[in-house]
């Protein structure tokens, strides 16, 4: 015992305060985080009664949701007339996603160009493009969708493309603005006109990182494009609405499982492509 | 500069190559540029061509389209009017006539996306560590861990909203869940990648002192990803705003209810003002969780 005592150093004033430090500021943040926790809890706590979300009805939810789940299996389309025509469907989500995407990156483009600060030095200009980009950008697919389908009584592929306009616009402009100053000033150097500028000392570098993006965006749009249906547009999201709402499990099952296989196919498709897309550019610099 | 020297109009400065050693380097010049014209012509033609047969597919209606075009711009411009035919903003108390019920709306989508992202955070939290590779060696837990997750992102929240509705009500019940599974999803794959982007060093420090898995993955691992996944939960609870405004369109509770209604009636200046009171909310959601997010970031890269 006695040498274990020698093991401890003597009390240095300015050790001990710094320990005491130590130990305050630790309470401190165990205090905070404690706080924090509080309140997060409280506000769930009010959330749920404001909700009127009571446990009968969760246990009962439940209750019901396993006998659907029983019901899926095996997912079965009905028929194989069924079958071909939840194919058709599904082919149509895919173009509708694709011709969204292709017109929303057709209309981003000039827009991401007017939006990028080195390419219009406008101030007020790009305010306003920038403006409203976010503002088509905070209405939601679905709702484009539903006014599509209203006014026009087209829908799925222009609400899709409404809805990228804003993104891709706000993505262009700032892969735009990030790209490297240097080639724009060899070619302004080179006698080149502000339109040279852009075209070969801009675009090249920002090309596949904007073909990168329009390829995520086709995928995530598939997924989008499968659900706009709910709202009346066309696609398998149509289908999928008409069995949810007759109570026909297993068709259900049947079209997530397509839509499933659908997504995965076109997530490795896309993945291919950037990398095939990503790799040429990092050849070609 | 050097190019306006004055030997340069004698042709002194800037020697040309003999012609046998140019031709050649001109040439080969000149076909990489054919043939990088040629693949993007190609790329250009296989666009135009898809998009054909998309249009095919989705049985686009041109004539329609661009008969009807008009009915767009029209419908947007006379959402900025009152039925009484006057511009919104001469009377903005008739405009926003039903501020208090739209605001309770809102408030209750506010409260649908925030359970959904804390439920979904809470489930995401404790599966994200199975389902690493350098915490989690057993590749059959891992692996049906991660299916499941994939499975919870790639199923859309609205679809889950719809069959929820039919099992739970209407009310938001189902918007909830339905935004928690997909927040699961998609947090879930995003908290397992910081996690096997951790540090190992602490883990084997306390895995050396005969800690358990839980003591390790809580005195180890959990100190050094919480910043990230308060991030991370901050910007689903963003996304989940927006998913939370139009869970109404299936009867699942929030302002969408009432967004649906109004479009369908064609109640034209209702339309505008939810919709600009649901840009503004997102907006200040936006910029509100930004700042605590860089709050959390500053936190986790101080040591």
């Amino acid at each position: 015992m006695s040498e274990r005592r020698q093991l401890v150093l003597p009390a240095d004033p300015a050790i001990l305060a710094g320990q005491a430090g130590l130990l305050r500021a630790q309470a401190l943040s165990r205090l905070k985080m404690a706080l924090l926790v509080g309140v997060l809890i409280a506000l769930a706590v009010f959330a749920f009664w404001r909700l009127d979300v009571s446990f009968w009805r969760i246990v009962k939810g439940f209750g019901d949701l396993g006998k659907f789940v029983v019901l899926m299996i095996p997912p079965n389309a009905g028929s194989w007339a069924n079958a071909l025509v939840y194919l058709h469907s599904l082919a149509e989500t895919v173009a509708i996603a694709f011709l969204g995407t292709m017109l929303a990156a057709l209309f981003a483009f000039p827009l991401g160009l007017l939006a990028a600060r080195n390419v219009v030095p406008v101030r007020i200009f790009q305010f306003m493009t920038r403006r409203s980009l976010d503002t088509v950008r905070g209405i939601d697919t679905l709702i484009w969708a539903l006014i599509w389908v209203n006014v026009v009584g087209l829908g799925p592929f222009l609400a899709i493309m409404t809805s990228d306009i804003g993104t891709l616009g706000k993505l262009f402009s700032e892969a735009i603005e990030a790209s490297d100053r240097k080639p724009v000033e060899g070619v302004t150097a080179a006698g080149g006109s502000r339109v040279h500028q852009v075209r070969f000392g801009l675009l090249p570098q920002v090309m596949p990182v904007m073909l990168s993006q329009v390829l995520y965006f086709f995928e995530s749009n598939t997924r989008s494009a499968t659900i706009i249906g709910i709202v009346g547009a066309g696609g398998i999201g149509l289908h999928l609405v008409e069995q949810i709402r007759t109570f026909e499990w297993d068709r259900v099952a049947f079209l997530i499982l397509l839509i499933l296989a659908a997504v995965a196919a076109i997530d490795w498709l896309s993945a291919h492509l950037r990398h095939a897309i990503i790799g040429k550019s990092s050849v070609a610099v | 500069m050097t190019a306006t020297s004055p030997g340069a109009a004698g042709g002194v400065a800037l020697p040309r190559l003999p012609d046998h050693q140019l031709t050649p380097l001109a040439e080969a010049y000149a076909r990489a540029n054919a043939a990088k014209r040629r693949s993007t012509l190609l790329l250009i033609v296989a666009i135009i061509i898809a998009s054909l047969v998309a249009g095919g597919v989705a049985e686009v209606d041109l004539a329609r389209l661009f008969a009807n075009i008009d009915r767009f711009t029209n419908y947007i411009v006379r959402l900025f009017y009152l039925e009484s035919g006057a511009p919104v903003w001469t009377d903005p108390a008739e405009w926003f006539w039903g501020w208090k019920k739209w605001l309770a709306l809102l408030g209750d989508t506010l409260l649908i996306a925030y359970l959904g992202t804390l439920l979904g955070t809470i489930a995401a939290f404790f599966l994200c560590f199975l389902a690493s590779v350098n915490l989690n060696s057993n590749a059959w837990t891992r692996g049906l861990i991660r299916r499941l997750l994939e499975f919870c992102r790639t199923v859309p929240e609205l679809v889950f909203a719809l069959i929820f509705v039919v099992a739970f009500g209407l009310g938001p019940l189902p918007g909830v869940l339905a935004l928690a599974i997909h927040t699961t999803g998609a947090l879930g794959k995003l908290f397992a990648e910081v996690v096997e982007n951790i540090d190992m060093k602490p883990v084997e420090g306390v895995t050396a002192t005969g800690a358990t898995w839980w003591q390790t993955v809580h005195l180890a691992v959990v100190p050094q990803v919480l910043a990230n996944f308060a991030s991370y939960g901050l910007l689903r609870f963003e996304i989940n705003v927006r998913g939370a405004s139009v869970m109404g369109f299936v009867g699942a509770g929030g302002i969408g209810q009432d967004l649906i209604e109004s479009i369908r009636k064609f109640y034209y200046s209702d339309v505008s003002a939810v919709l600009l009171l649901i840009i503004a909310t997102v907006m200040i959601i936006d910029v509100a969780t930004e700042r605590m997010r860089h709050h959390f970031i500053g936190q986790g890269v101080r040591p």
